[in-house]
């Protein structure tokens, strides 16, 4: 008998009912984490068919989306961008009191992005099924965990049953060989992955990223890697756990009673080495190099210090179009208007250190503005005893309040038409940061760099302080 | 659930691979708390410029009584989850989209809202994207789509197939299912 891939250890371990020709399989949901864009019609469909929630236990609320990034004014009211906002919020407010789920409110000093709250509540436990109506649950895949994105009809299917039917995905391991030359990050890794596998590359599969470069890692790394699976087409990303999972968790308020028998039993979860998958590949860690996007998809990233490639059919010249680029001009002779640090991607302490060990001592170029948000209310006080909100601000960034800001632009926080945007997050596709608004995806480390100069930049030119 | 069973209507063609789910509802739609009236939303930005003049885009010819056919580019739905999306081609007119590929919850949010994403190979799909405006049936029961003389057939994952043959409703299933799930969380220390 061959081995088992992780993926396949963690799918048996929450096997309620094995997939058969005519039905899918049915697998036990150990986390469900909600927010207040793609749910409010999933409870619309409880209350229509008179279903409770079956494990409010199992289930954790945020709020993040739309909420907004600037402090409340003086009426003590927050600055909505719009009344369906707020409505939105408050229905969420309502349903998570109707049915006991714990609501992380705007006055919780546990709130952020969905993705940040449960790594950082240790409620992302490793060998679980974590799911959220959003595509980039798969974060959550660094933990060991089997993490995927969920529309709003089977957000209703597991608020009521705690459980959903799935078809068995293909698996595809990643490999990372050997290490990661200084200044490259966790970013640039997964934009390398994606521009290789393109954006369909990964669609049907999971991911399983391993090897040296892989395991050297923080979580916090991790989770940025795992987070961009999506935008390979890939629902799922995974890492298996080692010590770095466990002393990350370690402590945490959400993790199992039992940590000794938790670990044995994490400890379980790696890919055997006779474990076969459907599609591997192997990625020199020593060659990637600071990546940016160029186009109006992840998939289409390049070296930041290259040029910008010729397109070479219809759609690549539409998107270059739309970027107001042309093939063959170099890539850190483009100017930039806005910069965002922030995000489920690159929304983490680690990323503010980052760009504070950029910014520390320079100045923010006088045509950049610069917006740093951190992904959560414990990211941002972290940051803030650590003083790097002092090193934003006198650099001339702006630091604001949590939440997922101008990754989707839904509260307020957006960029003008024609704008190029240099940003932290996950989506550079047309309009996702404002109408007309021209996004370069790059790692924290590359958006302060380019801050600094004005022009997209190497963050590897610019001296670390 | 809506069913799907034979359609047969006019096709609208729109080349652009990699349709993410942000061109088919832009983020700003998305504070609604129902899921209906989402159709004038649907491609929003390649319909309408700021000011909202309708702009030139072949998605404008969808139409829900003669043109509720979309062949697209491969990877259409890609990107978010947002089931807004399906909501919105719904409510917008479209009853199958053809392509290549999907993205996978994309598709998986479609067959829940009784909208048809249909593969085919990349011969089929460029040969309809060459030449919009023409009849075709799409038989969800025999698994092909049928147009001049052309009949290619296609896979649908059976438990979805099924759901939208009788319009039944897969969350009736899943409850049915609830005994094995407690069973599930009992033996597996998971219980409350
Ligand atoms: S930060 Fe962006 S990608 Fe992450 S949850 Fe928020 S909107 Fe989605």
């Amino acid at each position: 008998m061959t081995g088992k891939t992780l993926f396949d250890k963690v799918w048996e371990r929450n096997l309620v009912r094995d997939e058969a020709p005519d039905s899918p399989a049915i697998l036990h949901v150990g986390l469900h984490l909600i927010h207040e864009v793609t749910t409010p019609q999933a409870f619309q469909v409880l209350a229509e068919r008179g279903l409770k929630v079956r494990r409010p236990d199992l289930t954790l609320g945020t709020i993040d989306h739309s909420v907004p990034t600037l402090p409340a004014g003086k009426d003590g009211r927050l600055p909505y961008a719009t009344t369906a906002a707020e409505n939105q919020i408050d229905t969420l407010r309502t349903n998570c009191a109707l049915h006991n789920i714990v609501l992380l409110d705007l006055d919780d000093p546990r709130r952020g992005i969905v993705h940040m709250v449960g790594p950082e509540l240790g409620r992302t436990h490793p060998g679980t099924v974590v799911v959220c109506g959003d595509s980039h649950t798969s974060t959550h895949g660094a933990f060991g965990a089997l993490a995927f994105g969920i529309g709003t009809t089977e957000v209703g299917h597991v608020l009521a049953s705690q459980a959903l039917f799935q078809r068995k995905p293909k698996t595809l391991r990643i490999v990372f060989d050997g290490t990661t030359a200084p200044g490259v990050t966790a970013k640039d890794m997964a934009l390398t992955v994606i521009a290789r596998l393109g954006m369909d590359g990964g669609t049907g599969y999971v991911l399983e990223y391993a090897g040296e470069a892989v395991r050297a890692l923080s979580m916090e790394g991790r989770m940025t890697l795992c987070n961009l699976s999506i935008e390979a087409g890939a629902r799922a990303g995974m890492v298996a756990p080692d010590q770095t999972t466990f002393d990350y968790l370690a402590g945490r308020p959400g993790i199992p009673e039992d940590w000794d028998a938790a670990i044995a039993s994490w400890s379980e979860l790696y890919s055997d080495d006779d474990a076969v998958f459907d599609k591997e590949i192997t990625i020199d860690a020593a060659t990637i190099v600071p990546m940016v996007t160029y186009g109006v998809s992840p998939h289409e990233a390049a070296p930041v210090n290259g040029n910008v490639p010729a397109a070479s059919n219809a759609n690549a010249s539409e998107a270059l179009d739309y970027m107001g680029l042309s093939g063959g001009e170099e890539l850190s002779a483009i100017a930039v208007n806005r910069v965002f640090v922030g995000s489920c991607t690159n929304g983490r302490i680690e990323d503010l250190r980052q760009v504070a060990g950029l910014l520390r001592g320079k100045r923010v170029a006088d045509h950049v503005s610069m917006l740093v948000v951190p992904g959560s209310a414990a990211v941002k006080k972290q940051a803030e005893d650590e003083g790097l909100d002092k090193v934003f601000v006198t650099a001339g960034a702006e630091w604001r309040e949590p939440g997922c800001s101008m990754c989707i632009a839904m509260n307020g926080d957006k960029g003008a038409p024609g704008e190029v945007v240099v940003s932290t997050s996950n989506r550079n596709f047309r309009g996702r940061q404002g109408e007309g608004v021209r996004t370069i995806l790059a790692s924290p480390a590359t958006a302060a760099a380019s801050a600094v100069v004005g022009r997209l930049a190497d963050p590897r030119q610019l001296e670390v302080t | 659930m809506k069913p799907f069973g034979k359609v047969t209507s006019k096709t609208v063609a729109v080349a652009t691979s990699n349709v993410d789910t942000d061109q088919i509802i832009p983020a700003r739609f998305l504070t609604t708390t129902d899921r209906d009236g989402l159709g004038d939303a649907a491609f929003r930005d390649w319909r309408f410029d700021k000011e909202g003049n309708t702009l030139d885009h072949p998605i404008n010819d969808i139409d829900p009584d003669t043109h509720n056919i979309l062949i697209a580019g491969d990877n259409f739905g890609c990107g978010s989850s947002r089931e807004h999306a399906a909501w919105a081609l719904d409510a917008f007119g479209v009853r199958a989209v053809i392509s290549s590929s999907f993205g996978d919850i994309f598709k998986s949010n479609a067959v829940k809202n009784g909208l048809l994403p249909v593969e085919v190979d990349e011969a089929t799909l460029d040969l309809l994207l060459s030449t919009p405006d023409r009849e075709l049936t799409i038989d969800l029961e025999e698994e092909e789509i049928r147009f001049g003389n052309h009949v290619v057939s296609f896979a649908t994952e059976p438990f979805a197939r099924r759901c939208l043959l009788q319009g039944a409703d897969p969350l009736s299933v899943l409850m049915d299912a609830v005994c094995d799930i407690e069973a599930y969380e009992r033996e597996n220390g998971k219980a409350l």
